[in-house]
């Protein structure tokens, strides 16, 4: 047992860590979920992928480095740590990207994985429907078949910077004889497309990003749908496992946190301020165990729930008791986004009553049942 | 990096967990309370066969001399077992304390089992009666005990027999470490606690899937199921910092490591001891349920070795100069 890096790795973290620190902008980007922000994030993707930094896990020929899982997480922590701006790509990368590697056509990987890398087609996700949340079986977006293709309608929502993205992916129901989770198919579209409407819905802190799409008999042709017809949701689980588990929140942006919340005024007398920054540390321990068992071969399950869980509650802690110490500077100070952003967290990425739910009935084995 | 224990380490605990399951030791812990010391002496040369007994004896003093991620692998089993005894003293902080004493030896071979006196912390000897060295350790200053009388104090755990020790002689040893020792332990201590959560969180588990009421288990519940969710999430990121101290123990930074993990772990075993209870129902709160045996040491061991209070306070003063992470 051991966090000992090889030289190889110590190479690539001082690299990182130096590119960073001449490259990070000295004044913080706008909010990436303006107009504004966008722009300026997308420029910073393009920024991060000429030092070939923007998917450092990825293969070269997609633009990418091959960085090992556990170059990926100190990348992570390097990148945090240093105040970097927020991943304006961050769907694409770590949430189709990883679906593309595992089902996509060798064409789609071609047509879509160096433009997302390179920051020229950023992506939203088309999950949630007003009707479907963490219910995703539940969808009843349609995808009806026609020569070449097929014609998607229906409504998806809660789309985070839906507004300004180029292109989305998410789930329609091609079978409607089927049962719930069968006959769903995965999608990608533009949202420029012939009969798209994005409408943006101002979020809880105001910014307009986040939309809702209507769509109404999109064409997409048959080399868009990203698996096998009617496989959508075991298509999307895997994608959704990596939403929870490791790459949507991996410990850097915790431990960065944690780091800020120790610096405010009287922090260290308050015990949250501790128990915070221990339970970051416990999170970045739990990771590397975690990379060490799908280094050896070992996948990431049900304990991706327990990940989601953890993070998303502590997120929530961390700005509470940073809003606390502030008393009444707080509501107009850096932590506002950060603490609003928290809010969502136990609800996005299947909300924490089902994770936990997961948790009991696949990691623990208690039956299932009625709610 | 590999955070992780290896293939023997894994094998180890394994074994280790067999044979005490195999022990029964809720019985042992019930007889160790009545003052009957013969089954669980037989134990105790079961596990000196497996060289746990000298599992951090230095090799010239007959003991294995493995490191600290063994020894938490070990606690941690004999924490799901709830053995009673002298374990973390034993295992974890006398080998440290006087690596020297040719009385390891003994400890090695299964024949003796060691207790201590710790300023501040441990202020009762633990199994002293049965104990064939008792020490106290007060800041640098180490003495080992002889002549004494022992005054029995009752635990809220009554497989722990408290004594308060007073001697005729407190000859002088010639100590490691104190610091350090005390150190392995705090963690000895926390890799227990977690031990003891996750076998309530089992039990409690088992029992939830069995237990039917409005006609169904009661488990099915949503509201039982989110209980025992948040007792598995508080274990499983207990239990890295416990690993993660094992790293970093012996060094600069092992004070507030090992603090972290004490809380950690005891915070966790707290929330999976009131858990365990809720959802067992009246039938937990009976003496004649064995979950009060694991119940009440969790109770006694999150205050001793260190109170969450003291070992937060510890980790908040360290942090005021110190951010680095925890097992550099």
């Amino acid at each position: 047992m051991d966090l000992d890096l090889s030289p190889a790795d110590v190479a690539f973290r001082d690299e990182v860590r130096e590119w960073l620190r001449e490259h990070v902008p000295r004044e913080p980007l706008p909010s990436l979920e303006t107009e504004e922000g966008f722009a300026a994030h997308r420029r910073w993707e393009q920024e991060l992928h000429e030092a070939r930094l923007s998917v450092v896990s990825w293969p070269e020929e997609f633009g990418g480095r091959g960085a090992s899982l556990l170059q990926w997480v100190l990348f992570e922590e390097e990148y945090y740590a240093a105040g970097a701006p927020g991943r304006v790509s961050q769907n694409g990368i770590f949430l189709l990207a990883p679906t593309l590697f595992e089902h996509g056509t060798p064409d789609q990987q071609q047509r879509y994985l160096p433009r997302m890398a390179a920051g020229t087609d950023i992506w939203a996700q088309a999950w949630s429907e007003p009707e479907a949340g963490s219910d995703l079986a539940s969808i009843r977006s349609t995808a009806r078949r026609v020569d070449g293709g097929w014609l998607l309608s229906g409504q998806k929502t809660w789309s985070s910077r839906a507004a300004f993205a180029d292109r989305a992916f998410g789930l329609f129901r091609s079978d409607p004889e089927a049962q719930r989770h069968r006959g769903l198919t995965y999608f990608l579209f533009p949202l420029d497309a012939e009969g798209v409407t994005v409408r943006p819905i101002g979020r809880i802190d105001g910014k307009p990003a986040f939309a809702e799409l209507f769509l109404d008999d999109v064409f997409v042709p048959d080399e868009d749908v990203l698996g096998e017809v009617g496989e959508g949701w075991r298509v999307a689980m895997s994608t959704a496992s990596n939403e929870r588990g490791l790459t949507l929140r991996s410990p850097g942006r915790f431990l960065a946190t944690a780091q800020r919340l120790t610096e405010l005024p009287g922090a260290l007398d308050d015990d949250r301020v501790v128990d915070a920054w221990i339970a970051a540390q416990a999170y970045r321990l739990a990771t590397f165990e975690t990379v060490t068992r799908v280094t050896e071969g070992g996948s990431l399950g049900a304990e991706a729930s327990l990940n989601k869980l953890f993070w998303s509650e502590l997120d929530v802690a961390m700005h509470e008791t940073a809003w606390d110490l502030l008393g009444p500077d707080a509501e107009v100070s850096s932590w506002v986004e950060g603490y609003l952003f928290s809010l969502a967290g136990p609800i996005y990425a299947g909300t924490n009553e089902i994770q936990r739910n997961v948790a009991a009935e696949r990691l623990l084995g208690l039956p299932r049942g009625s709610r | 990096m590999r955070f992780a224990p290896d293939r023997e380490q894994q094998d180890m605990a394994a074994t280790l967990r067999d044979l005490l399951a195999d022990a029964g030791t809720a019985r042992i812990a019930r007889s160790w309370a009545d003052g009957e010391s013969a089954p669980w002496w037989e134990v105790w040369h079961q596990l000196a066969e497996l060289g746990v007994t000298g599992l951090t004896v230095p090799p010239d003093r007959g003991g294995l001399g493995l490191g600290a991620v063994e020894m938490v692998l070990c606690l941690d089993q004999l924490g799901y077992a709830a053995l009673p005894g002298p374990l973390v003293e034993s295992l974890a902080f006398l080998p440290r304390l006087v690596p020297e004493s040719p009385w390891l030896a003994e400890l090695a071979e299964g024949q003796s089992v060691g207790t201590a006196v710790v300023a501040e912390h441990v202020p009762r000897a633990l199994d002293a009666d049965q104990a064939g060295a008792v020490f106290r350790s007060d800041g640098e200053e180490v003495r080992r005990l002889s002549g004494f009388r022992l005054q029995r104090a009752e635990s809220v755990d009554p497989a722990r027999r408290l004594f308060t020790v007073e001697h005729a002689t407190a000859e002088p040893v010639a100590a490691a470490d104190p610091g350090a020792a005390f150190d392995h332990g705090v963690l000895g201590c926390a890799a227990y606690l977690l031990g003891l959560g996750r076998r309530m969180l089992d039990t409690a588990t088992e029992h939830v899937t069995q237990r039917h009421q409005f006609g169904r288990p009661v488990g099915e519940f949503q509201a039982v199921k989110h209980h025992l969710a948040n007792v598995l999430l508080e274990l499983e990121f207990a239990r890295p910092l416990v690993w993660g101290a094992c790293l970093s123990v012996d060094g600069p930074r092992g004070p507030r490591d090992v603090s972290a993990a004490k809380l950690a772990a005891g915070e966790a075993a707290r929330t999976a001891a009131r858990t365990a209870l809720q959802v067992h129902g009246a039938i937990g709160y009976t003496a004649e349920h064995d979950l009060h045996l694991w119940l009440t040491k969790a109770t006694a061991l999150r205050t001793a070795w260190g109170t969450p209070a003291w070992h937060r306070a510890r980790v908040a003063r360290a942090l005021a100069t110190d951010t680095a992470p925890i097992g550099a």
